[in-house]
């Protein structure tokens, strides 16, 4: 019976749905090796330690706080030192990271101080015999690999969305931890976190997303697709590489190959043709609708669901009747 | 300044990948292989902070095969100034021993900058730049879609999920550089030439020990055929009635 580390991220105060989603895989894993304790970490600016109860909910049995000042924006080199402290003195078996922006900076960090290896961006987590099994997408996700690793501790990313919420809750008894090294003497400081519009949901936890590409014909005409997108209420927007390339969209919008890779349950492709670049980044998506003017364009293969026709008769038409579904329902 | 920067000879995409003997590698016979695709982002960044800064010094770095040498040329004729090849003829699946490769011939170079790409489209790891600074102790910034180096420090911005961070750093420093930052150039005929007579050093690499193993491969499962539910806004109603009560989507 081994304990499991899972870092659980946060921002701005709040433990994010990344940090909940690796406290639940680390509640998995725990389970599945003989059901040892799972040990939360959080770090951030004093207050953090009221976010323990939400990690307790979804399975943290210990809920490590590091709070300080200067950790009320991500500080990678101390949070990794201190995190790195901690999985050296708990004698884990594993720990989980997320598979984000913050988590796969951390994680790299904290395997090389630890010379522990790390399967990066797992989609599903087993344990087989002494090993653990992370199922991870390769060569953009044609080919699903399975990384095993036996040593202990084992470092895995959980890729956002991948793990339902764990719903047995743990003690979640409260324990202070102190930063390893100093957070204000950090080589690299965030200076500024710039906060994306608050009112749109981020494209890895949309349950909907509305992308557009190049049949849109210019940035105005994107208008389209946010109202489409607002009128599911849930709904992200996303564009193609193309798109983003001409600077109609910022390239934090880019779904594809080298940008982002999302598994809504539905999404809605606009004026995309499909290219491979972008099906890399959406072919996992749950439902997928396409609207193309051209019935050959290699989205339709991809789809559950198509129109062929104009996308500035058909989305309109589209927006009116989700919001006049969405109302009766 | 002397500037680095770590590419890796990658499979081009637009393939039907097929599942080797082994069961836990991609057929390799008649896949074409090109600098993978952050790093040419990757190398077009250093090539833009060497011309900023005359009198720079730029070397590429890969760990691969022999044929990896061919992703080095291309790097040479785009401007880069000299190339090393870690020869490996297999990559290990444990992104760690392949940083402790790239860690022990960048020890001691004296770089202010190594630029990796932030990750391979291959492996899809995203790990092996943050593991080389971690092992040369060095400020690291991943992920950067706008940098700005002067005067021996530098700011970057890397995107998260729904927000963006501003960053400060002091040289020497790691950076990885995402999508967005610039746009690689075309190797001129010039370049081409003037690549075959730059050095290119071979030596054999130094892997670290293995800790992560690929056990299986698969191709994914095939999306079922979807259908055309029809022309035009006429279809739009039966769209939405087949996403409520078939998919349950909305």
């Amino acid at each position: 019976m081994a304990n499991v580390f899972a870092f659980a991220e946060s921002r701005g105060g709040e433990v994010r749905k990344a940090g909940l989603e690796a406290v639940s895989a680390a509640r998995q894993l725990a389970e599945q090796t003989g059901g040892g304790e799972v040990h939360a970490l959080v770090a951030g600016a004093p207050g953090i330690a009221a976010q323990a109860e939400r990690l307790a909910a979804v399975g943290a049995d210990v809920v490590l706080v590091v709070e300080h000042p200067e950790l009320a924006q991500y500080n990678a080199e101390a949070v990794a030192a201190t995190v790195a402290d901690r999985i050296r003195q708990g004698g884990y078996r594993a720990a989980v990271f997320s598979a984000t922006s913050q988590g796969k900076d951390l994680s790299p960090r904290v395997a090389a101080k630890l010379r522990a290896p790390l399967a990066p961006d797992a989609i599903a987590l087993a344990v087989d015999g002494d090993a653990i099994v992370v199922r991870h997408p390769m060569y953009t996700g044609k080919v699903i690999g399975s990384l095993r690793v036996s040593a202990s501790p084992a470092l895995v990313s959980v890729r956002l969305g991948a793990i339902p919420l764990g719903t047995t809750a743990g003690a979640g008894r409260v324990e202070a931890v102190a930063p390893t090294t100093d957070p204000a003497a950090g080589r690299v400081r965030v200076v500024e976190l710039k906060e994306g519009n608050t009112s749109t949901v981020d494209l890895g936890e949309a349950p909907v997303i509305v992308a557009g590409g190049r049949g849109l014909k210019s940035a105005d005409n994107f208008a389209l697709v946010e109202r489409l997108a607002q009128a599911f209420g849930n709904a992200a927007v996303g564009a193609t590489r193309a798109v983003t390339d001409e600077g109609w969209r910022p390239h934090s919008e880019q779904i594809g190959q080298t940008g982002r890779v999302v598994s809504p349950e539905l999404y809605v492709a606009v004026g995309i043709s499909g290219a491979i670049q972008h099906l890399a980044g959406m072919r996992t998506s749950k439902t997928i609708v396409a609207i193309n003017k051209d019935k050959e364009a290699p989205i339709f293969k991809v789809a559950d669901y198509g129109i062929v026709g104009d996308v500035f008769e058909v989305v309109p038409a589209l927006t009116d009747a989700v919001k006049q579904a969405r109302a009766q329902g | 300044m002397k500037i680095a920067v770590c590419i890796k000879r990658v499979p081009v995409m637009e393939v039907k990948f097929a599942i080797g003997k082994d069961g836990a590698s991609v057929e390799e016979t008649g896949l074409k292989y090109d600098v993978n695709d952050f790093d040419l982002w990757a190398i077009e960044a250093a090539l833009q902070l060497a011309e900023k800064n005359p009198g720079s010094q730029t070397t590429v770095v890969t760990v691969g095969p022999d044929a990896a040498a061919e992703q080095l040329r291309k790097a040479l004729s785009m401007g880069v100034d000299q190339g090393v090849l870690l020869k490996a003829d297999k990559l290990p699946a444990d992104g760690f021993a392949i940083a402790e490769a790239l860690a022990a011939e960048l020890k001691g170079g004296g770089y202010d900058v190594i630029f990796f790409g932030k990750k391979a489209i291959d492996s899809g790891a995203e790990t092996v730049g943050i593991m080389v600074a971690e092992l040369l102790d060095l400020p690291c910034v991943p992920a950067v879609f706008k940098l700005d180096i002067q005067g021996g420090k530098g700011t970057a911005m890397r995107a998260l999920e729904g927000a963006a961070e501003v960053l400060a750093f002091p040289l020497p420093a790691v950076i990885t550089v995402d999508e967005g930052l610039v746009k690689e150039r075309l190797p001129s005929l010039k370049g081409i030439m003037a690549a075959k007579k730059k050095p290119l050093e071979t030596r054999p690499a130094q892997l670290g020990a293995a800790g992560v193993t690929i056990a299986r491969m698969e191709l994914p499962a095939e999306r079922a055929a979807g259908r055309i539910v029809g022309t035009g806004k006429d279809a739009v109603p039966e769209l939405v009635r087949l996403l409520q009560t078939e998919a349950k989507a909305l």
